[in-house]
């Protein structure tokens, strides 16, 4: 199956990815490549198999709801492009 | 022979014995990494100056032992405090993270002396180290030829005698695939048995921290290390951690060892199925009993991993928005589109591709056909190890399909590429553990053979390993990248 230029722009809207004319070309091409890989998946019969989402018999691991150390702010924001006053910065939103 | 060519275990019994010093062992490497880390180029960063002073705290101390004032190199994605972090991405090329990871840590309170951060594929996606963000590792059996990847600077590193070893993560490969190209050891333990905390995530069901070493014996002193459970990691397994060096020599006598017809199969090269195949022939002379045997599902492994992957990655990754950590495009005008222009200028072509192909795969009308039938192949992949374990000890095949190939020779063609990692994608979807070994060269190549085991059998697959690198002594041989004299 191959991906039109629409569902390139779709998905790269979805992933927040701002792409140029030519990289949509170039994605729609490759991304069609791989999917095609995906095909052979059709031919496989999974009826009553039931999905494996994780290899481990763990489920809702759960800590005592007990508050340990942090990192300090100033430790946690290093990080960040723009910070003012403690918070981090980011351009009006409103 | 200089210090830098000993083994952990070697090294590590002349530091506890006082023959040599913490400094002189790291001033060995120091000098080693200076004639040939420019041919090799394994490190995104060096922390020469940072071991120095590690090296020298230690002297301090009364005893030492273990892994104590052994130089070792940490991949780019676990997280080391105080010193970047980059995952080989424009993204977090200044990220200097607050803590270091579970794995790191444990390997710093055994006395690790971390001599840098070593070079990989962007954010651990790819198999030749060649979508590195900054540039590309040489294979130091031929520097013309890619270490392989994700974890290509370690694997390079630690056959290049720049580090004793390196800790490194695997997904689909990413640890014993390099391990196989550069002639070193590489295991991928069970999954949860090594904590991810502190590992920078690409698919959270898939990814382990293991370690690259030169020699079975020194890959079970770092599991040692770094293995156990970890309350930082939801998914980290609550069981007794044995030492793996226990009975490493005790021998493979009996041991029922089966190979899947489906590894020596279409698109694995000839020779590389010829070494495989004398390789359990060696299994069969040291008392073990080979059979082949059949997972039958082996051929749907990969469309089902490079679903499962890139899905899982495309939720990971939606964390770099430019706003807490990394690069951010700051001339955006709106939220909407600093994420959108952050995200496009930071990310590289593989890692937009697999974000782009996840996104896909998860979407309204998308999310049964690939990513629901991807885990109910996923459930038939795990059911044909389960069955192969009722009757075999461990299994034994190619780690890859070729040899190193040349730099650039597979960069164009990305569906050749993913096909490398055909015979180590299986392993990560059922999440059990296996280890890489020299299995033999090829045009002065070295060849791996993966040992794989139903969930925590570490302890068999390094007495397999150790039985097979003992018997042969490919271990032996290094790669010459000086030329003395004249």
């Amino acid at each position: 199956m191959a991906l039109t230029i629409e569902e390139v722009e779709h998905v790269a809207r979805l992933a927040r990815l701002s792409l140029t004319a030519q990289e949509k070309e170039m994605y729609a091409e490759q991304l069609s490549s791989i999917l095609h890989l995906f095909e052979m998946l059709d031919l496989l019969p999974t009826d009553g198999v039931e999905p494996l989402a994780h290899v481990l018999p763990l489920f809702n691991v759960i800590r005592a709801d007990e508050a340990g150390p942090s990192l300090p702010r100033d430790e946690a924001m290093a990080n960040a492009a723009l910070t003012e006053d403690g918070q981090f910065k980011v351009p009006k939103i409103i | 022979m200089e210090l830098y060519q000993h083994t952990v275990q070697e090294i590590g019994e002349m530091l506890a014995r006082r023959e040599v010093t913490a400094r002189e062992v790291l001033a060995s490497s120091a000098e080693r990494i200076g004639r040939v880390e420019n041919k090799i180029q394994a490190f995104i960063t060096l922390t020469l100056e940072e071991a120095e002073k590690t090296a020298r705290d230690l002297e301090a101390r009364d005893e030492i032992g273990g892994l104590a004032g052994i130089p070792c190199g940490i991949k780019d994605n676990l997280c080391t405090r105080g010193v970047r972090t980059t995952c080989a991405s424009e993204m977090l090329e200044n990220f200097v993270p607050p803590y270091d990871a579970t794995a790191v840590k444990r390997l710093k309170s055994a006395g690790a002396v971390v001599v840098g951060k070593l070079n990989m594929d962007e954010f651990a996606m790819g198999s030749s180290t060649e979508n590195s963000g900054f540039f590309p590792t040489h294979n130091p059996w031929d520097l013309t030829r890619v270490p392989g990847g994700s974890s290509g600077g370690a694997a390079a590193a630690v056959a290049a005698g720049e580090v004793y070893y390196a800790l490194a993560s695997d997904t689909g490969g990413s640890i014993r695939q390099p391990a196989s190209f550069c002639g070193v050891v590489g295991m991928k333990p069970t999954y949860g048995l090594v904590s991810r905390f502190g590992l920078v995530a690409f698919a959270s069901s898939l990814d382990q921290v293991g370690p690259i070493t030169r020699t079975v014996t020194d890959c079970a002193l770092v599991m040692n290390a770094i293995c156990g459970h970890d309350s930082m990691d939801s998914t980290s397994l609550k069981v007794p951690v044995p030492d793996y060096t226990k009975d490493i020599q005790e021998g493979i006598k009996g041991l029922r060892i089966g190979f899947p017809r489906e590894y020596f199969q279409k698109g694995v090269d000839r020779g590389v199925k010829d070494t495989i195949m004398e390789a359990l022939f060696k299994f069969e002379e040291l008392g073990a009993v080979v059979e082949e045997t059949s997972l039958p599902h082996s051929e749907y492994a990969l469309p089902t991993y490079y679903i499962i992957a890139p899905s899982e990655a495309s939720s990971n990754l939606a964390r770099f928005d430019g706003v807490r950590y990394g690069y951010r495009d700051r001339y955006a005008q709106d939220t909407a589109e600093m994420f959108s222009s952050t995200r496009a200028r930071g990310f590289g072509p593989e890692v937009i591709r697999r974000v782009m192909l996840g996104t896909y795969a998860l979407s309204s009308g998308y999310y049964e056909a690939y990513y629901l039938k991807a885990l109910k192949v996923r459930r038939l992949i795990k059911e044909d190890f389960d069955r192969a374990f009722e009757q075999y000890d461990i299994l034994i095949s190619p780690t890859t399909t070729s040899t190193a190939f040349r730099i650039g020779e597979k960069a164009e063609d990305l569906l050749t590429m993913y096909m490398l990692d055909m015979l180590t994608i299986p392993v990560s979807l059922a999440g059990i553990p296996s280890i890489s070994i020299p299995g033999g060269f090829l045009n002065n190549l070295p060849v791996g053979l993966q040992l794989m085991g139903p969930p925590l059998s570490e302890r068999t697959l390094l007495k397999a390993a150790y039985a097979f690198e003992q018997a042969t002594g490919y271990h032996l041989r290094t790669p010459v990248l000086e030329v003395y004299g004249t």
